[in-house]
């Protein structure tokens, strides 16, 4: 993938209720900020797509809502429902078939919605759906399956609630920093055993947008161009009963077809620093193993040894994770726009020194059923 | 208006609801599964002639070879729990049953995939990966998957 | 295109779920294309979220899709939903990282109240308590146009019997009858000036198609229709934008459909659509539709709808005979409409349309409709195109 580059990132402050804005008015934030970064006015926009989900926002086509905010007028312009990895995959598309400049948006107010209901709405209505299950108690299920795989305890998972809240307090968008303990997260309330609070993402408002182009257009963002390197994305199995949820192997898919682009066959050494979307601790284990960081099974001693910490040999979601902003759909996008930061050299206090090549993923549907894998940098 | 109108503005906000009644078919499979669970409580699955998984939940379709699976397997009301956990605080919405109660990943017996189902009826502390489970039907049973009102420790004697 | 799958097309089709109807589609696209689950490197599929209550439909459909193990994404838009994954798949392929790709569309109407959840598309504060429903919402569109052109009810019914009875010739379709403007004027009115004849069905349904890179195209049994050329445009967000845009800008009513047009004649080269274009599948839903989106898409000038209509000249044996298949009029199964057109289409370059066939026709125009008057626009050709952007 030699011809795409990231030019220009744009995020709003990550919070639990931004009510003084609506959705529109947070995509157009994300996206003014964007555009200055990439020292473009929207008339250099050729296309936009912009990601949207008709039930987190409660209104049937729910790009419309933003059409106005994301300046798409009289440009060619398609929505992609879903996590950002894969609207941004899309954005991607639209510059590799011809396109100089594609503007991605994605939009989450979760203080709008009850997430549980919407959720639930996941699960086949004949056969799953009555049963009550939904994002935390599915989650659960694998947290389970993945710790009695390789005999992890509990507190190996709340490792990743420590380091990805206190992460959070060098990157100023974080919506929850927090000083916390592996006892705090133990003592934390169980919400489907075994997560507890202090495992679980918080409920988020906010937008991203990110700007794709070409070589040619590119080039007027000099070095703060960012290289596209490889995506890949691919998907499990639906029913929770035909997976094997200990194993993250729709996501060693992507990886694979993302590392072959990217001509990385050792992501462990190849890779400087990874930015993944653990809604909940335990999938910061499970996706360091699919995107091959470590071997399967090594994550929690990988974590437990300070490895992915911020001064760590690969730092994982330096930026405090989807554990410190939760802004569903917008959630991947932001891992792309932590990546760009940081191989630019210029994500403030929480830049991690030297980082070359970094990768971002993200999922859509129960337990990272459908992944997404973004490799990010500079040449090998 | 002056430059700072919005410090002093309290936001207003305005609730509502999405309320859309669905009536979702469950085909002719789904319907001899249901009917089978509701009139005889006993689940039924169907194997893909090709790569010879027994599917349950059953399909009308193999997802891997995409071949017709006409035939359906009975399956036993028993089986092992693959995963599962306790959910201690659902939305009254979404509860079935008095919490807390378990979710589990259920594979019967005669079958080669699992499925997902309610737990109940079991001590805290008690449950394993890997242990024995068995149905408890519903008295009253309506031809949906609700006609097994959930799973419990196997009684049965090995 | 290389491979076309449409399901029968019924107000009801109780005999499977939504992930099953999928199937249905995508087995027959797979075996029209003589492919087997496996060739296929990539899908996209697309609906509307709050016609059957489904959140992520791409994860939830995998069993029927076929994306088991392969790369999937949605894409959904309202009306344009269809068009959207057709362009979405061309995308797909035209930049370089798939080379077998599927687009599905898909609707189980009967499965909800389909007006309830449309009603939802408007904004909640200023829209959505007075907002009536798309047929209310289009009923404002025909009052507007009326009176602009003095444009009758009955020339809109001309729409309705055309459409309707080319479904006679395609046994995919819904509706399929014989009707006079007569017929359709006795019709009950649902929000004048749109009757219950002037307005299309709810439909459960669903279309898949293959789209191939140049690369492979030639190894499937049917020969290509080639993508010649696309361009969208998703204006507006609010009800009154139409009117706000007529009365207080000077503009027209309808100008997503002219910007895109725009775009898309210039990039194919075409100057006099009625004779360059041998059929088009446009995504009329309702029959006034049929005479002012002529006028947008440059078949005639402003206010010149009925006159072309009524000429003949848009009839099976006309210059450029529209909707063969029956058209939206006569099938709605949302999600998978704006696919229909297309597929339509590609069968018509593919010349293996069956009775609905336009002899000879080497170049045709299918459309989508949706959103708050957004339009999508395909030209596709039965011969490849020299070169493209986008
Ligand atoms: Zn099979």
């Amino acid at each position: 993938m030699e011809r795409v580059a990231v030019i220009g990132v744009g995020m709003t402050q990550f919070a639990r209720e931004r009510p003084a804005e609506t959705a529109a008015d947070l995509v157009f934030e994300a996206c003014t900020r964007a555009l200055e970064d990439a020292r473009l006015s929207i008339e250099d926009v050729d296309v936009v797509i912009t990601g949207s989900n008709d039930f987190f926002d409660g209104r049937t086509i729910s790009s419309m809502a933003v059409m106005d905010a994301c300046g798409s007028y009289d440009k060619n312009v398609s929505t992609v429902e879903g996590d950002g990895t894969f609207g941004a995959a899309h954005a991607l598309m639209r510059v590799l078939a011809g396109w100089g400049t594609v503007l991605y948006c994605a939009h989450h107010k979760g203080s709008e919605s009850v997430m549980p209901l919407i959720t639930n709405a996941m699960f086949d209505p004949i056969f799953e759906r009555f049963l009550g299950i939904e994002a935390v108690t599915s989650a659960a299920l694998q947290a389970r399956a993945y710790m009695d795989r390789w005999g992890l305890d509990e507190e190996t998972l709340a490792l990743v609630s420590v380091k990805n809240h206190g992460n959070a307090f060098r990157n100023p968008v974080a919506q929850l920093p927090l000083e916390t303990t592996v006892e705090d997260v133990m003592g934390s309330p169980y919400i489907a055993d075994p997560l507890k609070r202090l495992d679980c993402a918080p409920v988020t408002d906010g937008a991203a947008a990110v700007i794709l182009a070409d070589r040619e257009h590119a080039r007027s963002a000099g070095s703060r161009a960012v290289r596209v390197r490889g995506v890949g994305y691919s998907c499990d199995a639906f029913h929770l009963g035909d997976r094997d949820l200990a194993d993250p192997s729709a996501l060693r898919d992507a990886a694979a077809r993302a590392y072959r682009g990217a001509a990385i066959d050792d992501p462990a050494r190849q890779i400087d620093l990874a930015e993944v979307s653990e809604v909940f601790g335990y999938m910061e284990l499970m996706w360091c193993e699919g995107l091959g960081l470590c071997g399967p099974g090594e994550a929690g001693e990988m974590t437990a040894s300070g490895r992915t910490a911020r001064d760590g040999d690969i730092p994982v979601n330096v930026s405090g994770g989807c554990l410190s902003a939760n802004p569903v759909l917008v959630s991947g996008l932001n891992r792309v726009i932590e990546c760009v930061l940081q191989v630019r050299g210029e994500a403030g206090e929480h830049q991690v020194e030297g980082v070359r090549t970094a990768v971002a993923q993200g999922f859509n549907g129960p337990c990272g059923q459908s992944q997404c894998v973004w490799v990010l940098g500079g040449e090998e | 208006m002056t430059e700072d109108w919005r410090d002093s503005q309290e936001i207003l906000v305005m609730d509502g609801r999405i309320k859309v009644p669905y009536a979702w078919s469950a085909g002719e499979v789904g319907t001899t599964y249901l009917e089978s669970l509701r009139d005889a409580e006993r689940f039924l699955g169907t194997r893909c002639p090709v790569c010879g998984i027994v599917y349950h939940l059953p399909r009308m379709h193999c997802p891997d070879c995409f071949e017709a699976c006409p035939e359906w397997v009975e399956l036993e009301s028993t089986g092992t729990l693959v995963t599962w956990t306790i959910a201690r605080r659902p939305h009254p919405a979404l509860s079935p049953l008095a919490p807390p109660f378990g979710f589990g990943v259920i594979r019967l017996d005669g079958a080669d995939t699992g499925f997902l189902h309610l737990l109940y009826g079991f001590g805290v502390g008690s449950l394993r990966s890997g242990m024995r489970v068995e149905a408890v039907f519903a008295r009253e049973r309506t031809g949906s998957i609700l006609d097994v009102s959930h799973f419990r420790p196997s009684r049965e004697v090995v | 295109m290389v491979g076309v799958g449409m399901t029968v097309q019924r107000s009801s089709r109780r005999d499977v779920t939504g992930v099953e109807l999928i199937n249905e589609a995508v087995r027959a696209a797979l075996s029209d294309a003589a492919m087997t689950r496996k060739d296929i490197d990539a899908v996209v599929i697309g609906n509307m979220d709050h016609f059957e209550g489904i959140n992520y439909v791409d994860t939830w459909s995998v069993d029927g899709s076929g994306a088991l193990g392969k790369p999937v994404m949605k894409m959904t838009t309202g009306g344009t939903t269809g068009t959207t994954v057709a362009m979405g798949a061309y995308y797909h392929v035209a930049s370089g990282m798939f080379d077998r790709v599927l687009a599905i569309g898909w609707e189980k109407n009967s499965e909800s109240d389909t007006t309830g959840a449309i009603i939802t598309a408007f904004d909640p504060f200023w829209d959505r308590p007075t907002f009536g429903g798309a047929v209310a919402g289009l009923a404002l569109e025909a009052t507007q146009y009326m009176a602009e052109t003095g444009a009758s009810e009955e020339d809109a019914a001309y729409v309705a019997v055309r459409d309707r009875k080319n479904a006679l010739n395609n046994p995919y379709a819904h509706l399929r009858m014989e009707l006079t403007i007569q017929a359709i004027m006795e019709t009950p009115y649902l929000a004048w000036p749109v009757k219950l004849g002037d307005m299309c069905p709810r439909t459960d349904g669903a279309c898949a198609l293959v789209f191939a890179s140049e690369d492979v195209a030639d190894d499937f049994p049917n020969p290509p229709a080639w993508v010649r050329g696309l361009a969208d445009r998703h204006l507006w967000a609010y009800t009154s934008d139409p009117y706000v845009n007529q009365k207080v800008k000077g503009g027209t009513w309808f100008p997503a459909m002219e910007m895109a047009t725009r775009e898309l004649y210039d990039r194919v080269g075409i100057t006099d659509p009625l004779e360059q274009f041998d059929v088009a599948e446009l995504y009329l839903p309702y029959s006034f539709a049929g005479l002012r989106y002529m006028e947008s898409l440059g078949f005639c000038e402003r206010g010149g709808g009925p006159e072309l209509v009524r000429s003949g000249a848009t009839d099976m044996g006309g210059k450029c005979p529209v909707n063969p298949s029956g058209g939206v009029l006569s099938s709605n199964a949302i999600g998978a409409t704006g696919l229909l057109r297309v597929a339509e289409a590609a069968l018509q370059m593919q010349g293996r349309a069956g009775d609905r066939q336009v002899q000879g026709a080497s170049l045709a125009l299918a459309t989508g409709f949706g959103g708050c008057y957004w339009s999508d626009e395909i030209v596709l050709g039965s011969e490849m195109p020299d070169v493209g952007r986008g």
